[in-house]
């Protein structure tokens, strides 16, 4: 509404004409804006935790257990041997130590791009299989979903702490910070775009500033979340691959080095944070 | 067959809070995939909770509930250590029942 008003006011100009009267009747919305602006926040945050009871994601969680635990692939072994970072089976707490950087593999490494290592090398899925499908769409689920579900909700109420002490882990960052502030695509975005200034926002949702530490944290330890609107869990990559292709970038793709660099970047900044993750989010 | 549900139930006061989460797809009926082609309706019709062989929940449920729905609700009569069962049946005549011990 005070958007329609301001832009009424500027369109009005042009021709000269109504001027003033369309000026203050912007002003008034303008006031008004901001009060309901104020209670629609309110009232999300009031629906947030209305919500927040029955999160979904619980379901997810349950299912990505099973999965983490079924014996599958063509060695008919289960994931639970795999090196999340804190030693093999390992799932407590991993999630606030990644990305890192792990030797096995000379990479670094996110949890999604851990998962795939873990079931090419333990169960022996080629590493196309594993990277076939992960995000579920209407009409097919996603076991990647799933699992990342189990694996962060094992994490819930540890504090992030990602290490940069391995220089592929800096190097990492680096690429990350770099990637966050270039402009680029049609429309000459950047992350830092929407993402590097307070109080912005996109219709209602509250853009964070993931350059102050607050904001950061707060966004980084709510995903992966169950999005109502999708009714389903996103992980963290599915929201980088969405920021992409919202920005009219090429596809981000899943597990590369792109990803994890910005993954490092976002998550380190986010160190201190508390994980209440899978979330749920509108 | 359908994922199991998330069944927490505790006392609250001298009532038992049960708290629900289903796995279901929930497809109205509405909508329509890529081709055009309609999507079929598949969704819980009825649900029932059981406590001591006594029904303490009968409702009929319609496409408008959401995708893995979440139900809660209280009854009088039940105590920490019993049981109560929850079931549901969808317009598929697919089918799931699922129990949870009522904690303190």
């Amino acid at each position: 509404m005070e958007r329609a008003a301001v832009v009424r006011a500027d369109n009005k100009d042009k021709g000269g004409n109504m001027l003033k009267p369309y000026l203050v009747a912007a002003v008034l919305l303008a006031t008004a804006g901001a009060a309901n602006a104020q209670n629609t926040q309110q009232e999300i945050e009031r629906y947030r935790q209305m919500i927040a009871d029955g999160n979904p994601a619980e379901l997810y969680e349950a299912k990505g257990e099973g999965i983490w635990k079924q014996k599958r692939g063509p060695k008919q072994v289960s994931l639970e041997q795999c090196d999340l970072g804190l030693g093999a089976g390992v799932v407590k707490g991993v999630y606030a130590q990644l990305p890192r950087y792990f030797k096995d593999a000379d990479r670094v490494m996110d949890l999604e791009t851990r998962l795939v290592h873990c079931m090419v090398s333990l169960q022996g899925i080629s590493e196309a299989d594993a990277k076939r499908n992960p995000f579920s769409t209407a009409d097919r689920t996603s076991d990647m979903e799933s699992l990342v579900s189990f694996v962060t909700a094992e994490s819930k109420g540890v504090k992030m702490n990602v290490s940069l002490s391995h220089q592929k882990e800096r190097e990492m960052y680096q690429l990350g910070e770099k990637m966050f502030y270039f402009r680029g695509g049609p429309y000459d975005f950047s992350c830092a775009t929407c993402h590097g200034e307070d109080a912005k926002r996109i219709r209602l949702q509250d853009l964070p500033n993931l350059t102050n530490a607050k904001d950061a944290q707060r966004a980084y330890t709510t995903w992966p979340a169950y999005r109502v609107s999708q009714s389903t869990v996103r992980t963290f990559q599915w929201r980088l691959f969405d920021c992409f292709r919202q920005q009219r970038f090429p596809a981000l793709e899943f597990t590369s080095d792109a990803s994890v660099a910005l993954t490092t970047f976002l998550a380190k900044n986010a160190n201190g944070g508390t994980l209440a993750a899978p979330a749920l989010k509108r | 067959m359908a994922d199991p549900m998330k069944i927490r139930a505790a006392m609250l006061g001298d009532k038992v809070e049960v708290k629900v989460l289903m796995s279901h797809i929930m497809e109205t009926g509405q909508r329509k995939d890529a081709k055009g082609a309609s999507i079929p309706a598949h969704f819980i019709q009825n649900v029932t909770a059981v406590h001591n062989g006594k029904t303490v929940l009968s409702a009929q449920w319609g496409p408008a509930v959401s995708t893995n729905p979440f139900l809660s609700f209280r009854f009088k009569g039940g105590k920490a250590g019993e049981k109560v069962a929850i079931t549901w049946t969808d317009n598929k005549g697919d089918k799931r029942t699922d129990e949870a011990t009522i904690s303190a």
